[in-house]
């Protein structure tokens, strides 16, 4: 028997890209503005989304989808804040992918929605590869990881829109050093936009608030 | 941990490529930067290719490493872990490549042409 090598070349996550466009078709369509909230976990995912929902609630129209291994802790909180939410437990998947974001979009009400904001599981390393449809991937790091973060986890800064940089209220408490970490950052991702923020003391906040609204604004000027 | 659904997708695109004839080898290309295992995704794939005409296909992973360029020098080397061109010891770097993953190719059974 022998044997005739075929030529492939094709990315292995395909299946999960060409779901994530029809996520990304939907989410148009209803004119809805959508991020994917990744990070590590502990550096304030949640805390950044209860502050934006609270803040925002009266002008926007919020739904959350809550990413998480088992608990529905996150989800719980981001009703109380105002949103409508829903849950999605991986059952120990270390990320979301597409066909879930599909399933958890249909139990939203898409057309009385302005923004959806996604909250993958908190990790550094899998969320980055597996793209979920939204319109801008937002990272948010937090002071206490420490600065080395670019560095260690390339791929995660590589591919982001926006960075926020959190806990920047313990900046006077811990080593962090600001030059180190933004010299990783603007290397692997030169002119990322930036926001550092506290959602403890709201320090920063009203920026990352701005340039929301206007974006959701200027999305839903254009559908 | 996502192994699993990483094999699964490689079998998939296979089988797809195969178009039913038997498989005997799978080229994957796996940039230094993307966070996959080698030795998972073959673990699973022993499994999950059990049954199909991708049975006991050999995968073959050739590992791309992550490169910088360098602005200072104008050269390419291998990415070190502070981000500092290890040739001329600029800053001004770029990350050039290491994220790939994809199949490159696999090779199938043909039947032999009797004369």
């Amino acid at each position: 028997m022998t044997t005739k090598r075929i030529a492939v070349v094709e990315n292995v996550l395909s299946a999960n890209d060409r779901l994530a466009e029809d996520n990304r078709r939907l989410l148009d369509s209803a004119r809805v503005f959508a991020l994917n909230i990744m990070a590590s976990p502990g550096a304030g995912k949640t805390s950044l989304i209860e502050q934006t929902v609270q803040r925002l609630a009266a002008e926007l129209r919020v739904g959350v989808i809550e990413g998480d291994l088992a608990t529905s802790i996150d989800a719980e909180r981001a009703e109380a804040a105002g949103a409508v939410s829903v849950q999605i437990n991986t059952g120990g998947n270390c990320h979301l992918e597409a066909p879930m974001v599909r399933d958890a979009l249909a139990q939203l009400p898409l057309n009385e929605m302005d923004l959806l904001i996604i909250e993958n599981v908190g990790n550094l390393v899998c969320p980055a590869g597996w793209k979920l449809g939204t319109h801008l991937n937002v990272l948010v790091a937090s002071v206490p990881e420490g600065a080395d973060k670019p560095y260690k986890y390339p791929s995660m800064y590589n591919d982001v829109d926006i960075l926020v940089v959190n806990k920047i209220d313990l900046l006077p408490y811990v080593t962090f050093d600001m030059d180190f970490f933004k010299r990783g950052v603007e290397i692997l991702n030169p002119g990322v936009t930036t926001f550092p923020l506290s959602c403890r003391t709201g320090e920063g906040l009203d920026a990352w608030l701005n340039w929301l609204k206007t974006s959701v604004a200027d999305f839903r000027s254009t559908r | 941990m996502h192994e699993l659904a990483i094999t699964q997708h490689v079998l998939d695109i296979t089988l797809n490529h195969a178009e039913g004839r038997r498989v005997t080898d799978i080229y994957l290309v796996v940039g230094q930067l993307s966070s996959y295992v080698d030795d998972s995704v073959q673990f699973f794939w022993d499994f999950i290719s059990k049954g199909t005409p991708a049975e006991a296909a050999r995968l073959h992973f050739r590992r791309e490493p992550a490169l910088l360029g360098c602005h200072g020098c104008g050269g390419s080397a291998p990415l070190t872990k502070d981000f500092t061109c290890p040739n001329c010891g600029s800053e001004a770097v770029t990350i050039e490549s290491g994220e790939e993953f994809y199949i490159e190719a696999i090779e199938i059974e043909m039947e032999e042409v009797s004369t």
